[in-house]
Formats: structure tokens, sequence, C-alpha cells
């Protein structure tokens, strides 16, 4: 009995099971009807386009931990995730060069630059995704059509709703199809239902609040549905913006970034309605037909604003208090 | 359901103990008892070595306003008086007894059970304050002193905090099934302390059913409430608790009184009602002894002074995988260094776990997930309490709120980063302490 040795720590001596891991795994674990859905939609190349992704991420991260002599956190998931997110936000017909090149510039540019996981101020796979749209436009642009055998391309909703109006954009799509995820578009941002699925377990575990989704697309759909009900010839019906194009994927899982989003109640609401604000103004009138992953990154640029205005907050209740006591 | 209304958490409840009546450990065959049980100054030993003592007498008196009396546990012989490890982690003038197995009260202690209704005032704090009663839930705050509260400070809620929210514990628990009376007599003589219209509430988390139960049935005929409260950490932390059953909040640097409360724990009843209608000073307590890794767990009353190995020795064995031995609950208690310690007036648990998580630092990266903001039962943000004492801005942290830290834990709980936030809010505490006291000095 004496042979024991004892140790002295601090308490708490229970914690819970949580850790960077399992946060990340269980993101990941959100999407996976997603990734399903985009290998069901656009065959084994999706397959390849995913595991591409993730492992160049993967390699990324080691590499850059290793030149910056840090403890290899390659496999802590968060580069698995970002892996996964790129993929879903890319064409499924990209050449995988340009996979590679959207990997490094997640990882090494976007990420390690600032210091690595929990330091970045702008989410890694949005970057990578602006970095391929504007570097490759046309490639990022040429959208499979779901189940074709010969890589045949067509434009998307809301590229038709860019170039040939509202009506041919309505035409193109039938909003039920949407809803399933049988239309043209990123990989994995077509299907409402399997991105609305994996959300669901991610509000289970309690890993994201409400307040940043819900104040993204409520405000994305008022500001449409005011548009559309001022002139339906020139604006699409909300719906139509709630189904199309990346809104889902970023507002569920980009704009929801634990490192890149603001900590309080009140700074997440805000960053929702800008993300949502953004968005909606991009899509009505900007020049790229989608505006998601810009209105994600310039609101991300604006995270240390918010929480540092929560931050004086805080000293100013805790100065007054301790003036009057 | 009654609850404190930010945050708080729920981690495995882990009462193995729940339904083991208190046992009466033996006497052990030396005692260690600390001149340092409460929270103060240490008291001034009044006997000598080779002195012959007796069951329940002085042996160190309270050295000024904030300090308590402690008294021998047993009869017996004063063998040393020497620093010894003390649970708090440090080392601690002690009084050695070895007993003479007679366990022969002291003259006066032994006698009729008095009627407290016939006791003034001044009478009852007096009888509190020669027992050496403290709180003893943890903190070891001298009870007499915390029950007269400065006048200009009107009372009108008395609380009995029953929720015991720690893991693993349930010496409250046990208390409140076994000697409700003597609860709520505690209670009683408490409460005739202040004038005017006083409410009288006991919060038992909703985990403890029986005693609920039990307890309804001795305070509702008393004016006692017994309030139901949900089973959330750390809903027995003095301000939440306050919050759960009144509503109101006890702010930064404002004391209970402060806000008409005053808080005592169940143990405090029982010694107060023994100080006071027995004649009898706090020389034991129940302590629960608990944890994966010993052999038979067991609620049981010891003395004071009783070290860790009698316990282990009369609780079966602890396995060789034991790494950590907890005194206090799992979330504030400590990890001692030392089986010699002593149990103290403020020994409410002994736990004995394997901690797979020791020997390599596993402080990672803070990925800003919130959860320690969400989950501050005080409302402030943990991450960034520590990051700011980890850069050592000593200045600007006492700005974000430290001072209202009550180090429950919980923060260092859920962080999925392993930071050891509070750790690190204990650390920037003791240092601006030190710093005002350089300052002052």
């Amino acid at each position: 009995m004496q042979s024991v040795k004892l140790k002295v720590s601090y308490a708490p001596f229970v914690r819970t099971k949580d850790s960077i891991e399992s946060v990340m795994y269980n993101v990941a674990l959100a999407l996976a009807p997603a990734t399903v859905m985009s290998v069901y939609l656009f065959g084994m190349r999706a397959l390849l386009v995913n595991l591409v992704c993730i492992a160049s991420c993967i390699g990324f991260e080691w590499l850059m931990d290793t030149i910056r002599k840090k403890p290899a956190s390659c496999l802590d998931g968060s580069a698995f995730v970002t892996g996964l997110l790129l993929a879903l936000n890319v064409p499924s017909n990209l050449p995988l060069w340009m996979l590679v090149v959207g990997s490094f510039i997640a990882i090494a540019a976007a990420k390690h630059v600032f210091g690595g996981l929990g330091h970045n101020v702008f989410n890694p796979a949005l970057v990578a995704r602006v970095f391929l749209l504007v570097s490759f436009p046309a490639a990022m642009t040429s959208w499979p059509v779901p189940f074709a055998v010969d890589m045949e391309t067509a434009a998307s909703p809301l590229g038709i709703l860019k170039t040939d109006g509202v009506e041919a954009a309505m035409k193109s799509l039938d909003l039920m199809s949407g809803f399933y995820g049988t239309m043209n578009g990123s990989m994995g941002e077509t299907s409402s239902l399997a991105l609305l699925v994996g959300a669901g377990w991610l509000f289970y575990k309690r890993y994201i609040t409400v307040y940043i989704p819900f104040t993204l697309l409520g405000s994305v759909f008022l500001f449409t549905a005011i548009f559309h009900l001022i002139d339906p010839a020139a604006y699409a019906p909300p719906l139509f913006h709630m189904v199309t194009g990346g809104l889902l994927l970023g507002a569920f899982f980009m704009a929801t970034d634990m490192v890149t989003s603001p900590l309080s109640v009140r700074g997440q609401i805000i960053f929702g309605l800008g993300c949502g604000l953004l968005t909606a103004v991009i899509r009505l009138w900007g020049g790229y037909p989608e505006g998601i992953s810009f209105a994600i990154l310039i609101m991300n640029g604006f995270v240390p604003l918010i929480d540092s205005w929560d931050l004086n907050d805080r000293k100013a209740i805790h100065h007054k208090k301790l003036q009057t006591t | 359901m009654n609850t404190f209304r930010t945050g708080g958490i729920h981690p495995p409840e882990s009462k193995l103990t729940g339904n083991s009546p208190i046992e009466v450990m033996p006497l052990p065959s030396e005692l260690a008892i600390p001149l340092s049980q409460h929270l103060g100054k240490p008291a001034k030993p009044v006997v000598k070595m080779n002195d012959e003592v007796k069951k329940g007498q002085l042996i160190g008196e309270a050295d000024g306003f904030i300090s308590a009396n402690v008294h021998a546990s047993t009869s017996g012989k004063i063998k040393a008086i020497k620093p010894h490890p003390h649970p708090g982690g440090q080392y601690a003038m002690t009084v050695f007894i070895t007993p003479d197995g007679k366990d022969e009260w002291a003259e006066g202690l032994e006698c009729a059970p008095a009627d407290w209704k016939r006791l003034s005032k001044q009478e009852i704090l007096r009888k509190i304050k020669d027992a050496g009663v403290v709180g003893m839930g943890g903190a070891g705050f001298p009870t007499n002193v915390k029950l007269s509260p400065p006048p200009d400070k009107k009372i009108d809620t008395l609380i009995l905090n029953g929720a015991e929210c720690e893991p693993f514990l349930t010496a409250d628990h046990r208390l409140m099934v076994e000697s409700p009376e003597d609860i709520v007599t505690g209670l009683e003589i408490m409460a005739s302390l202040f004038d005017g219209p006083l409410k009288i509430a006991i919060g038992i988390e909703s985990n403890k059913q029986d005693a609920i139960e039990t307890l309804q049935r001795y305070a509702l005929p008393k004016q006692i409430d017994v309030v139901s409260l949900k089973t959330k950490y750390p809903q027995g932390a003095e301000k939440q608790l306050i919050n759960a059953i009144t509503g109101r909040i006890v702010g930064e640097g404002e004391l209970p009184f402060d806000k008409g409360c005053i808080v005592q724990n169940i143990g405090t009843a029982v010694a107060v009602c023994e100080a006071v209608c027995r004649n009898r000073p706090l020389i034991e307590r129940v302590v629960t002894v608990s944890g994966m890794e010993i052999t038979r767990k067991k609620n049981i009353t010891v003395r004071i002074g009783t070290s860790f190995s009698d316990i282990i020795a009369f609780c079966g064995n602890m396995s060789d995988k034991t790494n950590q031995v907890i005194s206090g609950g799992p979330m504030m208690g400590k990890a001692v260094f030392s089986l010699d310690v002593p149990v103290v007036k403020t020994t409410s648990g002994i736990l004995f776990i394997n901690n797979l998580a020791l020997g390599k630092s596993m402080e990672r990266t803070c990925i800003r997930c919130g959860r320690c903001v969400e989950v501050c039962p005080q409302g402030l943000a943990p991450w960034l309490l520590a990051n700011v004492a980890q850069l050592r801005h000593f200045d600007e942290i006492q700005t974000l709120g430290l001072a209202n830290c009550t180090e429950c834990g919980s923060c260092t709980y859920v962080c999925p980063s392993r930071r050891e936030l509070v750790h690190w809010i204990k650390y920037a505490k003791a240092l601006v302490a030190n710093r005002q006291k350089r300052k002052s000095a």
C-alpha cells in the first residue's frame, strides 16, 4: 500500500471526455451526409476530390508543424475538417493540382501564418475557396450536372440568375430538387437536406449555437423577400436563395467555425446579420453570383473588433463595481 | 425546480456511497490535530508536551477575531507539537495525541442536554465560539463570526446548504437522512440569533430525494422551507445557492450578508446543535471515503486528527493504480502529498483515484469554442482571464473580474483543449494578493 506514489495536480480532477479531436471529428461526422450525397450525385470523382483535399491538408499541416518546430497537430482533426470543407466547396471536376494548391493556401497561408489552430482570423477553407475562385474562375464555375456520365457541365442556378434573369433561373430549378440536391453546384452545397441533417447533429452535440446560422439565414430571407415583393420580375423569391448556392453550408458549417466567430451571443447575432446582409447584397447586385464566402470572410475580419467591444464592456462593468465598493 | 441562473455543468454524479449508513470509525493509535483548520490565523497552543488531556479539552485557543478554538479529539497524552503535513498542501503546526483508550470527556462537557431556548444570544454565540465550530463545507470560516454580521446589515434569509453538488461526496446526504432532528435544531438555534422576520430554507439537490422527504417531515412543522434544487454543479456554492433560492445576485466584492443572506453547511448545523445543546466541541465529523481505487467505499464518522492512512486501513485497501488521493471533492478538492495528513474540520471527503491525465502537459491551444463562458456561474470569460494571467498582466486582469471568480472549476471541466483555466486564475489571484500585500507593507 505504501508503495503507491502520490501525485499532486490542480483541481478539478474530473474532466469531460471532450477534446479538440472530438469536437473536430464530430464536425466531420456532421458533414458526412453532405459528403455521401456528393459522391451519390457526382460519382467517384467526388470521392477522389474529398480524399485529395483531406490528404493534402493533413500533409501540409504536418509540413508546417515541422517547419515551425511545433508539436505535430496534423491528426487533431482540424486539418481533416478544413480539407473536407474545401472539397465540399468546389465543383467535382476541378483539376486535382488545383485542389492541392487550394489546400496549401488553406493550411499554410490562412492558418499557420497566423499561428496555427486557434489563431487564424479567417476561415481557412473559405480563404482557399475564394483564392481558387479568383485565380481559376473558369474551372471554379463549370458545374458538373448530377448523375452525368460524360462530365457534362452547366451553369448553376445562381449563375443563371445572374446572367439570364429570374425567369430562366426559376425555370432551370424546381425548388424541391434543390432541397434534395439534384442541381448543379459545388460538391457539398447542393443538398439542403443532407446539410440540415448534419446541422441537427451539431445542435444536438451543442457545438454550435442557433444565433449565427439563424440570424444569417433570416436576414438573407428577409432581405431577398423584400426585394422580391417590390419587383418579382427582377428579384428571385427568398426560397430560391435559401436552397441554392452555398448558403446552408456556409451558415451551418463555415460561419459557425469556433475559431473565426465571436464568442458572445450579442457578437454572434451581429456577425450573423452582417454575413446575411453581405451575402444578399452580393447575390443581388454584386459581380459574383454567390456571396456567402466573401460575406463570411469579410465578417471574419470584424470578429476581433466585435470581441474587443465585448471585452471593453466587461472591463467597464467590473471597473464600475470596483469603484463603488 | 429552483436553480441558479448563469452557467453550470453536470459532471457524472458518482455518488457511490449515497445509501451507505454512517459508520463510526474506532479510535486510531495516534491523532495529529492541526492548529489551523479554519480560515484566518492558526490557533495558539495552550498545552505542552507530555500534558494529559481529556476528550474535548481546549488545546489551541483562537488567536484573533477570525480564528477558531481547537480541541483534543480524545483523552490521552500530548506526544509532540511540531509541523506536520496538512491537507491544505503545506506543513502546519500540529498537536500529536497518543490516546489512552479511555476516551474520557473533559470536566463540564458531559452534562445533561441544555434547553437552548433559555440561553441568550450572547450565550449561544459564546458556546459556538468555544466549541470551535467552523464552516464545514470547505472554507472553514468561523461560524460565530459568520453569525454575527455587522449591525447595519439586515439579515432576512437563512439558508442551509444541503446541495452537496460535488461528485462522489455523500457525507451531508447521509447526515440529512440520519440526523434530521439535529440539523433542524441547529438551524433553529442559528435562526434565533436574528431579529425580525426571517425566511429559513434548506436547499437540497433533487438527486437526494430521500433527504428531501426526511427533512420535509421535520422542517415543515417549524416553518422551514425545504427547497428542491436542480442537480447542477456548483449549486452548493454560496453565491449560486443564494441565487437559486432567493433570486438575489451577490455581486463582485459583496458578501452574502450584503444581500441579507447567510448560508450554513449541513455539518455545521449539526455541530452547532452539539455545541449549544450538548456542550460538545467540534471533535469529529462525517467523511465520505470513495473513489474508484478503494475497496470499501463508505461514510464514516472520524475524530478530527485521524490520519488518511488509518482511514485506508479501516476501509480495506487502496489499489496499486491509485496515483492521487484527494481531500474534498473532485471539483474543488486538493490532492494531498502524503498519506500522513489528518482529517480536519473541513475534510468532507477523501477520494482515491487513478488520474490518467497526469504526467504530461495536456494543455493545448484555445479554439475559442466558448464553452467556458457558457458554463461560468459568475458570468466571467475564463479563457480571457487565463490568457491574461499567462501574460502576467496583473493590472489588466483585475478589470476583468478576477475577484469575482469562485474557483468552482466548471470552466476547466468543460475545456476541450484541457487548459488549466482555474489554475491560472488562482495563480493570478495569489500574485495579485501578494503585490497588494507588498504595496501596503
